[in-house]
């Protein structure tokens, strides 16, 4: 029994990293394509795409649209989870269902409907149109984990600095806020990641400018190459460095 | 105070999340004359999804897919979950759930697009199945169903193991010890205990794959191919090609329609609010 939990595990590491290492491996393919034989050792692949404009200003968009929408998903909803957290409002359970529906409808749906409220508002795509769709999907996940976060503690420590003549602005900014930072940072870390790397509502909502997954996308369509193996290990390189920053300053320091 | 500071996300979730829905759903009940949008109510979109047998199929293909990647994800995530919660010691815990799940960070499009590199006629499981007289011929994996059942349950193992994790080490390890004591062997304990109270936590990382899972474009585009449309594959085709915004709304609407009663399904194990 002992040893066939071992080996499970063995095999499933296997197969959840399968494609991560051919991923990698091929995209150091001294050849055009990115599967075996491996003919030999090279960065020529990370030098062409690095040197790419179309793909690097994708990146500095992907970054803008995910810091830029992440922010205003967290502080909506910390305001919101603040409010419905603490003050009892005729129609909380209702409010906290709204809030939290987007997260169970496909983006694609989320993105079509957009793409419908724009086209008839007359409203031109850009990486703001796709920004507020960001907006959409992250808000629900910031306003769970804030909501989720909050406790009598922090109720406590509230009321006192309101007992001290704090006015309500300042109990949020100095008290709660701070008390809250860890399950802030996680939560605007992961919204980050989501924007970072979503696809759907980019495509369909953006038109010049692009984010990264929709220039990917339009690199996969000139077929197989290892320059997208680089381009996706890079992409992994940052990924796993966030996660890991995050692991270590955020999720380390709350125990 | 408190209606002052849930304001800006309800109006946000209200102007840009349930007005585009409404203008969605108005919009499936137009219809085309060549390219110009009629409106109207006119349920001719909805009729024809469900006769015209290439729209009927993809719905079929879609609700296939998804109920086979979320069976297969969760059959196989339990027993990883539940090995690294029971079996790893304590403190290597964190570590071997981080290594599970690390793939997960990889970007979206480029995962399918590596299990195309790993699946394709000349691909990494045919080369080495090949040279070890295993086949004769390369295997026909990349741009099959196949194929993209294996995307998305790679995906989604990782995802309900998480979630299946996090709830198995919340449990007590009384209700096991408890268990033993009134005679139970493993498998009693495990049928009659330990998964009914891991039953909300399933219920909900199944939830959350079947709706993701419906909804995705991406994995069948690239692992699937052309051969067969998946619902979301037909939505952008009607966007792409044809500019035909009405069925479009409609499909989606139908999309939606199936994710709700989904939901309805599973309503009574789900804790959307504790993921």
């Amino acid at each position: 029994m002992r040893a066939l939990s071992w080996a499970y595990l063995a095999v499933a590491y296997a197969f959840v990293f399968l494609p991560v290492v051919v991923l990698v491996a091929f995209s150091f393919q001294d050849g055009r394509l990115p599967v075996p034989p491996f003919q030999g050792f090279t960065l020529d692949w990370y030098g062409r795409v690095l040197g790419e404009r179309d793909l690097m200003e994708a990146l500095v968009n992907s970054a803008l649209v995910a810091a830029v929408s992440s922010l205003i998903a967290l502080i909506l909803g910390f305001l919101a989870a603040h409010a419905l957290a603490r003050v009892r409002l005729p129609g909380s359970v209702l409010m906290r269902g709204v809030l939290i529906a987007p997260m169970t409808v496909s983006y694609l749906i989320i993105a079509l409907g957009l793409l419908t409220l724009f086209n008839q508002a007359g409203v031109r795509l850009s990486l703001w149109t796709a920004g507020v769709g960001h907006v959409v999907i992250n808000l629900p996940l910031c306003f769970a984990i804030t909501y989720a976060a909050m406790g009598d503690q922090q109720r406590n420590a509230e009321r006192a600095a309101r007992d001290l003549g704090a006015p309500e602005w300042k109990v949020l900014a100095l008290v709660s806020a701070p008390m809250l930072a860890a399950p802030l940072a996680a939560a605007f870390f992961l919204s980050v990641t989501f924007s970072w790397d979503e696809f759907i509502i980019a495509f369909l909502l953006t038109r010049f400018d692009v984010t990264l997954p929709v220039e990917i996308w339009s690199m996969l369509r000139s077929g197989i190459s290892p320059a997208t193996n680089a381009v996706g290990s890079l992409v992994f390189l940052v990924s796993v460095t966030l996660v890991i920053l995050l692991e270590v300053f955020v999720f380390r320091r709350a125990k | 105070m408190g209606w002052g500071l849930v304001a800006p996300a309800l109006l946000w979730t209200a102007a840009f999340f349930v007005l585009p829905f409404a203008a969605m759903v108005a919009l499936s009940f137009a219809h085309m004359e060549g390219r110009e949008v009629v409106r109207g109510f006119d349920p001719g979109n909805y009729i024809r999804i469900f006769t015209d047998w290439t729209m009927l199929k993809a719905l079929i293909n879609s609700l296939e897919i998804t109920v086979v990647v979320t069976v297969v994800s969760v059959v196989l995530a339990y027993p990883l979950a539940a090995i690294i919660a029971f079996r790893v010691p304590a403190r290597w815990q964190r570590l071997a759930l981080l290594l599970a799940v690390l793939p997960f960070w990889t970007s979206y499009v480029v995962r399918s697009y590596a299990w195309l590199l790993v699946l394709g006629q000349n691909g990494v499981v045919n080369k080495a199945l090949l040279s070890l007289g295993l086949i004769t011929e390369p295997l026909e994996i990349a741009a099959t169903r196949t194929a993209t059942v294996i995307g998305f349950v790679h995906f989604f193992v990782m995802l309900l193991t998480l979630t299946i994790y996090a709830n198995l080490i919340q449990l007590s390890p009384n209700y096991a010890r408890a268990a033993a004591d009134l005679g139970a062997g493993r498998w009693q304990t495990f049928r009659h205990v330990i998964l009914p109270l891991t039953l909300p936590g399933v219920v909900t990382g199944a939830f959350l794959t079947f709706v993701l899972c419906i909804g995705d474009y991406i994995t069948p585009q690239i692992l699937g191919g052309n051969a067969e449309l998946t619902l979301p594959q037909l939505i952008m085709l009607q966007l792409g090609r044809s500019g035909n915004f009405p069925l479009a709304s409609a499909l989606s609407v139908v999309l939606m329609a199936v994710v709700t009663l989904a939901y309805f399904a599973s309503s009574r194990w789900l804790r959307l609010d504790r993921v």
